[in-house]
């Protein structure tokens, strides 16, 4: 990808918030980024995790009640939730890895419901509330997330708004070093054919068990930066709706491309606060384009205009 | 003298159908043994069981002397078993230089390596491009594997394994569906291995011509059993090869 690209995007994300409403653009921002953590495993490695709002939802929780109740500023707030999604991606990722397909993706559905169940009954998690009023806090000490500017009369949290576009472009970057590593060509060639990648010498499991440590722990970034965006982590962020939603933004944006998740993630979240009025029919209208974008465009809308233009995108 | 590879009663079942039977043999350092025997006679299972594909019902294999036969297949081709397949075995998405830089890649140990970019490792992918010369696919470097004719698929599943640089090469009928002007690419490049006189070479083949060639020796199996074993001329002119594999070949 050509360097004037990505240097047009980053001043694009530097500038939009003057445009957008910001709390829709960090809305998208912490989903694509959770998109981008999904599909470094299901995209770059070829698993499918059906339970990745485990560790989304996790770190939520985690810096949420850090940050509110240990008094932790918002930079180590979301860097505790990392490492804890981090952590659980070891212990699930290890007992999943050894599952092929299907296998793999029910165990880690299976294990995702146990973080729902403990987020539902915990003490510190707040039930069925959720943990609310979660405070955004002072950056480093030193700047207040909270501030609000006017600008052309509208009060815009921009402080907020660079903090979350911060991390994502941190999140990104770590994810896009490892696709393009030495590391990731093997976890392209065990998406490709495991069997001749082990008969290489490669000891696949151990590559397969750190990607999914730093994919969960890039959807736990992804779930830290929300919990203090909202300010409140709910069992939303741990429900297997957020991890089936992650799957169809990966899905519909393009699978194994550089920029599907992020067009993903803007489908589903403009198309949720566009029909946010209609109510629970969401579901169905959500899941009919889904439908019709996987009958029509089997590569993602991404992946089938990369097709057209014969260049990765 | 230790060997380079030994196989003692190396055995498989499948449920009761013994594929690989109590087969002992010991292969010298530098020398170039040909397998062969009749379609369905246990080759390819005994290369499964030497690099690990397959686990042993019992039996033992040692490399250089040592007992490896508790390791797993990534172990053992990190300690030099490499093969190139009968049925081509290729990552079919990834570019032709790709599929060979992964091969460089886990000869040189940079594996797990998640700080660098790959495009940096220029020695890396020089060492690929110096592969992909020697089966004349250069041109192809940047084609998917996927969209590659059957015979350059051949040249490159061999390419593969000599990127490895193994100790032991085994090469499962590396020819086998190639046009007849294609045929001569791998060869030499096997003929060339064989002269250097330092790796130790596994190879099936069906073609008589090209075994009595290359081969400083010849074993026969049959039904999984090894049953002949010597110089080429002398198996060849045996009766049990004569009767158990030429009538097939004649037949073909
Ligand atoms: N995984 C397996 N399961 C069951 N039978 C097998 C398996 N692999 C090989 N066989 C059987 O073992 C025998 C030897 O096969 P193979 O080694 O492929 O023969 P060759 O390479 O000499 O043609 C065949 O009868 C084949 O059907
Ligand atoms: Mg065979």
């Amino acid at each position: 990808m050509n360097r004037f690209v990505w240097i047009a995007l980053f001043i694009l994300g530097l500038l939009v918030p003057l445009v957008v409403y910001p709390v829709f653009m960090m809305k998208l921002l912490c989903f694509a980024l959770f998109a981008f953590a999904f599909d470094l495993l299901l995209g770059y490695t070829g698993l499918l995790s059906f339970g990745h709002a485990a560790f989304f939802g996790s770190a939520s929780y985690v810096t949420g009640h850090l940050v509110k109740n240990s008094g932790l500023t918002p930079e180590l707030g979301v860097l505790a939730g990392t490492l804890f999604a981090g952590v659980l991606g070891y212990v699930v990722g290890s007992l999943a890895i050894r599952r092929q397909g299907i296998y793999f993706a029910m165990v880690t559905l299976a294990l995702a419901q146990i973080v729902y169940f403990v987020a539902l009954k915990a003490p510190f998690t707040g039930g069925e509330d959720g943990l609310q009023g979660i405070p955004r806090g002072v950056l480093f000490g030193l700047i207040d997330l909270n501030r609000v500017y006017s600008v052309g009369g509208h009060p815009l949290a921009l402080n907020l708004y660079y903090f979350v576009f911060a991390v994502f472009c941190l999140g990104f970057w770590i994810i896009h070093r490892t696709i393009h590593s030495p590391f990731g060509q093997v976890l392209k060639a065990i998406r490709e054919n495991e069997p001749r990648a082990i008969s290489l010498g490669y000891k696949v499991d151990r590559f397969k068990l750190m990607a999914f440590v730093i994919s969960a722990a890039m959807a736990g970034m992804a779930g830290a930066t929300k919990s203090l965006v909202f300010q409140l982590a709910s069992l939303t962020d741990v429900s297997w709706h957020t991890s089936g939603e992650v799957v169809l933004m990966t899905l519909l944006g393009g699978v194994g491309t550089v920029f599907g998740p992020l067009v993903g993630a803007f489908t589903v979240v403009t198309l949720q606060s566009e029909l946010s009025s209609v109510g629970s029919w969401i579901t169905v209208i959500i899941g009919s384009i889904f439908m019709v974008c996987v009958l029509v465009f089997r590569r993602g809308m991404v992946g089938e205009l990369a097709r057209l233009l014969k260049r990765p995108l | 003298m230790t060997f380079a590879l030994e196989t003692q009663q190396l055995t498989i079942r499948f449920g009761g159908h013994v594929a690989v039977d109590a087969v002992s043999c010991a292969f010298a350092p530098g020398t170039l043994t040909a397998i062969v025997g009749p379609n369905g006679a246990g080759k390819t299972t005994y290369f499964n069981l030497i690099s690990g594909q397959l686990k042993a019902t019992t039996g033992r294999v040692f490399l250089h002397g040592e007992d490896i036969s508790g390791c797993s297949a990534p172990q053992r081709s990190r300690r030099g078993i490499g093969r190139a397949f009968q049925l081509t075995n290729l990552f079919p998405n990834l570019t032709v230089l790709e599929n060979i830089r992964l091969a460089v890649q886990s000869r040189a140990g940079v594996g797990l390596n998640l700080w660098s970019v790959w495009s940096h490792h220029r020695e890396l992918i020089g060492r690929a491009e110096e592969v992909l010369e020697t089966v004349a696919l250069t041109a192809k470097r940047d084609l998917a594997a996927a969209a590659l004719p059957h015979g350059d698929q051949r040249k490159l599943e061999v390419a593969i394994l000599m990127a490895l640089e193994p100790d032991v090469f085994m090469f499962d009928e590396p020819t086998a569906g190639m046009s007849v002007d294609e045929v001569p690419v791998i060869l030499d490049l096997i003929r060339a291995l064989k002269a250097r006189r330092d790796k130790t070479i596994l190879l099936v083949e069906h073609k008589m011509d090209v075994v009595r060639e290359l081969a400083d020796r010849i074993i026969v199996l049959h039904n999984g059993a090894l049953v002949a074993d010597g110089e080429p001329a002398e198996v060849i002119a045996s009766p049990i090869v004569q009767e158990a594999y030429l009538g097939i070949e004649v037949a073909k």
